[in-house]
């Protein structure tokens, strides 16, 4: 079972979930941390980290001794990454997608293949239990999607690591890289608040990730803010409401203390403890709707 | 003309809520939101959309099946893993295609197609704060690098048009592409975080990527009270990073009481936290007088040396 953990606005409380939903998972559990921009789980769960790792991705270095200024790299490249101005041959790594077209393209052999610095993935362990994967977005770099998938990668790797359940905290949004984060899962657990915002960007949520045909549930957090609407929404999509998390300024402190809510409040792991066997029903259910439908 | 612009690196610290209120306190500026992806602000401003325009950004490959024989090469060329195999017949996942026309290139059958993709709409709007510029992604769809730039451009046409001195921003979270795009020629950036470790760590990468593009900041640590060491420690490293502090605010009940009824803080409500955030939109307009005199200043030293 692959849970990912997400949501369309940012903090509404994906980190808190994820690493308590791993505080009290019950068999043997994996999380990996996807949000690369601003990753935030290893803050709460100090796991102990036992591996790192740069990761890069393939960039063209030039030899221009070898160009004859054709252009047909230049002509090719989507992303401005490289151009032939005159009898000048530029590279620009930054703006590169690494989808290897200019080495490829090159009739001269003139492009070979260089390196961009992404981030670092590092590996580890949390309470002598739970696996730990995380990626960290070098400073400046723009796209967090390869670094996410030089996570996944890295977890794939790890045989003993990936045959455990794994829960995914995914990036805030509903762009390239929270669709990148959510595609390994085959459960998405959409974590939201009762206010405005959070119901909006619940919906973007639920319009980005529907496509992808896999079940979808939420937690709402801070519950008894604001209005119903996320609970009519969420019964009128047929999306089960599997946790509600009160809104408390005693959660907001443990939080604020850097504690696993899971951890630090009875109450609270009780809840996610519920919220874990709730996670395998939908799974079930939607594992017999599959093998109904193929029937 | 001043650009101003409210980010934070971590989600839910209130960069919305406070640019809300900025909005409404800001005399005489254009307001944006650049959070594409995510767009909140709307919420409160409540625009009456005057323009709308669709939004189109790059490519996406598509397979003519008619024409595919199905040699595989697209599969074998794709970095992105967007070319399955499916009992159908070759197919492309337009959730994973980067549109990088590998695959068009050099398909020998010429059987791909590479249309442009349409990523979402732009909108020039009128609300009660001024005019606003703002956009919405479609859903998974990516390029809100380009689109934040598209954003940009068309904020400081119509400030220079219609004589606005300042462009109010709402960013997005993280530290990557969007935000990256939103930062290249600002002015100032308000960095909002919280007294939590998620809070401060964020703080410092988005610190670190102001740092790197050479933008002026200022923190506000907002419901600074949920932990009044962490605040401190925040504020000792302001001072240590050279960065203005420019405020802790306190939580209050009314940001999410205010949010229910579409108004920003500071209408719904004139004391506690709005007293704060007047204080603080005051300092921030303060440091970009400062900044104007030492301009000159330093112009007026050029040109007499």
């Amino acid at each position: 079972m692959i849970v990912a953990v997400a949501s369309g606005k940012g903090g509404t409380g994906k980190t808190t979930v994820a690493a308590s939903l791993a505080w009290v998972w019950d068999r043997p559990v994996t999380v990996v941390d996807l949000d690369v921009e601003e990753p935030n789980l290893h803050l709460f769960l100090k796991p102990d980290i036992v591996g790192r790792e740069t990761a890069v991705m393939e960039v063209p270095v030039a030899d221009e001794s070898k160009c004859t200024y054709c252009r047909a790299c230049a002509d090719l490249c989507q992303f401005k990454a490289i151009s032939v101005l005159g009898s000048v041959l530029l590279t620009f790594p930054e703006m590169c997608h690494g989808c290897g077209g200019c080495l490829a393209v090159c009739p001269e052999k003139a492009l070979s293949p260089g390196t961009r610095e992404l981030g670092e993935v590092s590996w580890g362990t949390a309470s002598g239990r739970i696996g730990f994967f995380m990626g960290r977005l070098r400073v400046g770099e723009a796209m967090s999607p390869p670094l996410m998938r030089a996570v996944i990668a890295k977890l794939g790797q790890n045989r003993e690591a990936a045959a455990r359940d794994v829960i995914i905290d995914a990036p805030p949004g509903t762009s390239c890289p929270a669709i990148n984060a959510v595609l390994p899962s085959n459960l998405i657990l959409l974590v939201t608040e009762p206010t405005p915002f959070g119901f909006h960007d619940l919906k973007l949520a639920h319009a980005a990730f529907a496509p992808l045909g896999k079940p979808m549930a939420v937690v709402i957090n801070r519950a008894g803010l604001g209005d119903r609407s996320v609970q009519d929404f969420c019964r009128s999509q047929q999306m089960a409401v599997l946790a509600e998390i009160p809104f408390d300024r005693s959660l907001a402190e443990a939080y604020s203390r850097g504690r696993v809510l899971a951890d630090a409040l009875p109450n609270m792991h009780n809840v996610f403890a519920q919220l874990m066997t709730a996670l395998r029903g939908v799974a079930k259910t939607s594992r017999q709707g599959e093998v109904a439908a193929h029937a | 003309m001043r650009e101003i612009i409210v980010i934070s690196g971590k989600g839910g610290t209130g960069k919305t809520s406070l640019t809300a209120a900025f909005a409404h306190l800001a005399v005489n500026a254009v307001i944006c939101d650049l959070d594409v992806d995510a767009p909140d602000l709307h919420l409160i401003l409540q625009p009456e959309i005057k323009t709308r325009e669709d939004f189109y950004s790059g490519h996406e490959a598509v397979i003519d099946p008619a024409a595919c024989t199905a040699c595989g090469l697209c599969a074998e060329m794709c970095r992105f893993g967007a070319v399955s195999n499916p009992p159908a017949g070759y197919r492309i996942d337009p959730l994973k295609c980067e549109g990088c026309k590998v695959c068009v290139q050099f398909c020998p059958a010429g059987a791909i197609q590479f249309p442009d993709r349409h990523c979402g709409e732009w909108f020039i709007s009128r609300t009660r704060f001024g005019p606003m510029v703002h956009a919405q992604l479609f859903p998974g769809a990516e390029n809100s690098g380009r689109l934040v730039a598209l954003l940009r451009q068309k904020a400081r046409e119509l400030a220079q048009a219609s004589g606005r001195s300042l462009i109010l921003s709402d960013g997005a979270p993280g530290i990557g592409c969007p935000v990256i795009s939103s930062l290249s020629g600002t002015d100032f950036a308000v960095l909002v975080t919280e007294p939590t470790p998620s809070g401060r760590h964020d703080l410092e990468r988005v610190a670190e990527l102001c740092r790197h593009f050479k933008i002026p900041t200022g923190v506000i640590v907002n419901k600074s009270d949920l932990n009044p060491e962490n605040t401190t420690d925040i504020q000792r490293w302001c001072d240590a990073a050279q960065t203005e502090f420019l405020a802790a605010l306190p939580y209050d009940p009314a940001v999410t009481e205010a949010m229910v009824q579409r108004q920003s803080v500071t209408e719904y409500s004139a004391d506690g936290l709005s007293m704060g955030i007047r204080r603080t939109w005051r300092r921030i307009l303060e440091l970009g007088q400062q900044k104007e005199t030492s301009k000159k200043a330093a112009a007026i030293h050029t040109s007499l040396s």
